[in-house]
């Protein structure tokens, strides 16, 4: 897609008047513009589109966005939406939240959601770090990272790795962005858009509060050396050979997508037919 | 043959079937069960299973009878052991004396002790032997014929029973039956069953299925559960059946994604459901408490099993009153309503639903393995009526863009709730505290009216009479919750024989509790709360909520077993004795000891 193509006009319409409790420089500010552009782009009628998220410092985007909004409980925004989902295939769900919320607390959701394959919209903002909780280590933060009070050595562990888990897990459109390319984010996420199906979108996002090294990602990303592929063989091996720095759709395949609650209406009968049934 | 004391249309009478797992006593009792309908009789049948998937032992435990039944008796009359290799297992369960008949095989090996101890009648029934005499017989359908006999049913309701039990095993498997069940019954030969006049129209229904049932009348479309015991059935029973009504029930990953999914399906205006057991209640805790914060109406059903951890899974205890009124974490007000008999779990479910959409809440409600995994026949359950449905903003009204206040204060605490879709309304449900717009919000102000509204909604509302079920007059009264119910009515049936006049209370609506009514329903009276559990949960919540009289007792016994009837009457003589002795004063529990 063709980014600069991707209008700015109508984006503040998508934008709350709730001002982010985020630091300044963080990179969910860019997260939030790039998505309520690629909203405006799309022309998502406001009222047809929900926002759902857990906790943590990304997991704010729903009430910044003006459009319905779910902020629920920590690690659960998937099966939420989910569920909102199925209730509603009318509604356009997308659903937010950072590294610790998504692959920690509701790292099996994450699994889940990727095999259920409904279609929603899923952004990661990963800095590798709780922000929140005032700097702890994730899930993909280093092992060497001693930083936290709370793993004073490092976590000793190794990363958690989004991308190939999403793909082992089933997931149908794996992406990575990165914040300090808003125009190639809304690119990507107007693709996870469109894509029938559970689309992943992991942002790199830096933390300016508890990870200032994070600055460095601007010099670090880069794009991703090969085409968008359908072959989920082909996309392990260069997902498994990635740094984690390459930007672009990693894997995006047109699968069967999982839609409960759609079923044919002229199917449906009377509960009295369904009552009859119990007669002795 | 037949035994005169045995007249199911003048009295209930109790039958067991016993046999090793695969020996089909389950079936026997499901034809059985299917036999008493078609006869123009009431029945009800529990299973008794060992923790074994498949293999180990079975038992089905019916009584029936010319009223509707809600819990098993003291005695039985008639058991049938297809062999005698697990008995041992049910003899707690199935209480023999020398008015009962046991019907054994001879090729069954020697009778276990406690069939001899008993005194009960044995009569030797060749059933392996009769079997083998039909093409693909069976034992277990001789043992229907004989017991049937033995009853006093007649032969066509048996075979009719048969048919309406069978009616997806095939021809082959129906026709052995019908000859094994004439065998056993002691007429061999005959034609097709021809009931005599059609039997009333009454539900065979599981408390699961009815729960079920209960949730489609009052709207569910949306479920999302894990499967669990003893509450799968209503999973699998509301599967297919929310497909034919444009519903979906979706399978999750685990009880934290199942309670998310109904908020999320909530959120988006269908009213939606979960089912589970203890320890899925417990997972869903926080979840519920985001639907309290949020004020998204969702049920949630438990199945209750022996607990703590993973307790006893297949059998009821009713021991997770405590985690549904209090387990939630901040003040966060919500229903609590308990299921009070088999077809009560279709009106409770129905009830609860309604209102916790009409009050934009959660409501709990509390059944147990005895009611969930027993089959009842039962005259047909009335919808609820009189409850408003959900209030929603209009989604074609118009609206002032960015001024819609979804938690604006009312008089009754109720919001209008604007759905997804509706133009001009758009918010974000939060679970973080919130102003009336539903931003995020740390002021007391806010935090003190939210949770004042959040009470308020659920303390004003007019609940009508359906809080408690109340029966007969006296100065003893039993107080009772959810399945004790039928064998606390039938105590207080075998008191009033005595000349002890005794009322039942038995609640529905525990929380919120409706004290001024529950304080004059007991007014004047000596009261002793029954339940099955250990902790006497439901007897400590009402002296916390100031709601009983300083002297009331506590029959409080746990499970496995269910609560019998000549139990709680034994219980009740003893405290009119006590209270008569003057020696009344004491009112702890009394515990399993009594």
């Amino acid at each position: 897609m063709d980014a600069s193509a991707i209008p700015s006009l109508g984006a503040k319409d998508y934008k709350s008047d709730i001002k982010p409790v985020w630091c300044p420089g963080c990179g969910h500010f860019t997260v939030l513009s790039a998505l309520t552009k690629t909203l405006a782009y799309l022309g998502i009628p406001k009222h047809l589109c929900a926002v759902v998220s857990g906790i943590g410092c990304s997991s704010r985007l729903p009430a910044y966005v003006d459009s319905y909004g779910f902020h629920g409980v920590h690690g659960r925004a998937l099966p939420l939406a989910a569920g909102l989902k199925a209730a509603r295939p009318d509604l356009t769900v997308l659903v937010a939240g950072g590294d610790g919320d998504g692959f920690s607390i509701g790292g099996n959701h994450f699994l889940h959601a990727c095999r259920r394959n409904m279609d929603l919209t899923y952004i990661v903002m990963d800095n590798e770090v709780y922000g929140m909780t005032k700097g702890q280590a994730s899930p993909t933060t280093q092992s060497d990272w001693a930083r936290s009070k709370l793993t004073p050595h490092g976590t000793g562990i190794r990363r958690f790795q989004p991308a190939a888990i999403a793909l082992a897990a089933g997931a149908s459109f794996i992406a990575r962005g990165f914040s300090g390319d808003p125009a190639g984010l809304s690119g990507l996420l107007a693709q996870a858009i469109e894509h029938p199906g559970f689309a992943f979108v992991h942002v790199l996002s830096p933390c300016q509060t508890f990870r200032p090294e994070q600055r460095a990602w601007k010099q670090q990303v880069h794009p991703c050396r090969m085409q968008p592929t359908h072959d989920a063989a082909h996309a392990a091996e260069l997902i498994q050979r990635d740094d984690g720095m390459a930007l672009g759709v990693l894997y995006s395949e047109q699968i069967p997508v999982h839609a409960p609650g759609t079923g044919p209406t002229a199917a449906r009968e009377a509960l009295a037919g369904i009552e009859r049934e119990l007669l002795s | 043959m037949a035994n005169p004391a045995i007249d199911p249309w003048t009295r209930p009478i109790s039958v067991a079937v016993t046999g090793s797992g695969g020996s089909g006593a389950v079936t026997a009792g499901l034809i059985l069960l299917a036999a008493a309908a078609r006869a123009g009789l009431f029945g009800l049948m529990m299973r008794s299973a060992g923790p074994q998937i498949r293999g180990g032992e079975s038992a089905a435990m019916l009584r029936f009878g010319p009223r509707e039944l809600g819990c098993m008796g003291d005695r039985f009359d008639l058991l049938a052991s297809l062999d005698w290799g697990n008995h041992a297992r049910f003899s707690d369960e199935i209480s023999l004396d020398a008015r009962s008949l046991v019907l054994a095989d001879p090729q069954a090996g020697p009778l276990p002790g406690s069939i001899s101890d008993s005194g009960a009648a044995v009569r030797m029934l060749a059933l392996r032997q009769e079997a083998a005499a039909v093409a693909a017989g069976r034992p277990n359908m001789v043992a229907v014929g004989a017991l049937g006999a033995a009853a006093g049913l007649p032969l066509d309701a048996l075979l009719s029973g048969a048919m309406r039990t069978l009616a997806d095993k095939g021809g082959d498997v129906l026709d052995a039956a019908f000859a094994c069940i004439r065998r056993g019954y002691g007429e061999p030969a005959g034609t097709a069953p021809t009931l005599q006049q059609q039997p009333p129209p009454r539900w065979n229904i599981s408390g699961n299925e009815a729960a079920g049932l209960g949730a489609l009348r009052a709207g569910v479309r949306f479920v999302a559960a894990y499967p669990i015991t003893p509450a799968s059935e209503i999973l699998e029973w509301l599967a297919p059946r929310l497909e034919r009504l444009g519903g979906a029930l979706l399978q999750a990953e685990d009880e934290l994604a199942s309670i998310n999914m109904i908020i999320g399906a909530s959120f988006g205006g269908v009213p939606s459901l979960t089912a589970t057991s203890g320890p899925g209640l417990s997972l869903m805790l926080e979840g519920i408490g985001l639907a309290v914060a949020t004020e998204t109406p969702v049920v949630v059903v438990d199945v209750m099993r022996g607990g703590p951890s993973t307790g006893i899974p297949t059998k009821s205890e009713q021991s997770d009153l405590d985690a549904a009124l209090h387990g939630l974490h901040g003040d966060a007000p919500h229903l609590v309503l308990a299921a009070l008999g088999i077809g009560d779990c279709t009106f409770t479910v129905d009830w609860a639903t309604r209102l916790a959409e009409r009050l934009q809440s959660v409501a709990i409600v509390l059944s147990d393995q005895s009611l969930g995994q027993s089959r009842a026949i039962i005259d047909p359950v009335p919808p609820v009526d009189g409850i408003a449905p959900r209030g929603v903003v209009p989604s074609g009204a118009a609206h002032e863009d960015d001024g819609y206040r979804r938690y604006a204060p009312t008089d009754d605490g109720i919001s209008p709730m604007a759905l997804p879709g509706t133009p001009g309304c758009t918010y974000t449900a939060d679970g973080l505290e919130h102003d009336p717009r539903g931003t995020p919000s740390s002021r007391s102000t806010d935090h003190r009216a939210q949770l004042d509204k959040r009470r308020d909604k659920l303390h004003t509302f007019t609940y009508g009479d359906a809080w408690a079920e109340i029966d007969g007059k006296g100065d003893l009264c039993l107080l009772t919750w959810g399945s004790c119910r039928g064998a606390v009515m039938e105590a207080a049936a075998q008191l009033r024989e005595d000349g002890i006049a005794a009322r039942v209370v038995a609640l529905r609506l525990i929380m919120p509790l409706r004290r001024e009514a529950l304080l004059s329903a007991l007014a004047g009276s000596t009261v002793m709360v029954v339940e099955q559990n250990h902790g006497g949960q439901l007897f400590r919540y009402l002296h916390g909520e100031r709601a009983l009289p300083a002297h009331a007792r506590s029959l409080a016994r746990p499970g496995p077993s269910v609560l019998r009837p000549a139990e709680i009457a034994a219980a009740a003589r003893r405290l009119l004795q006590e209270t008569h002795d003057g020696c009344i004063g004491h009112s702890e529990p009394w515990g399993e000891g009594l």
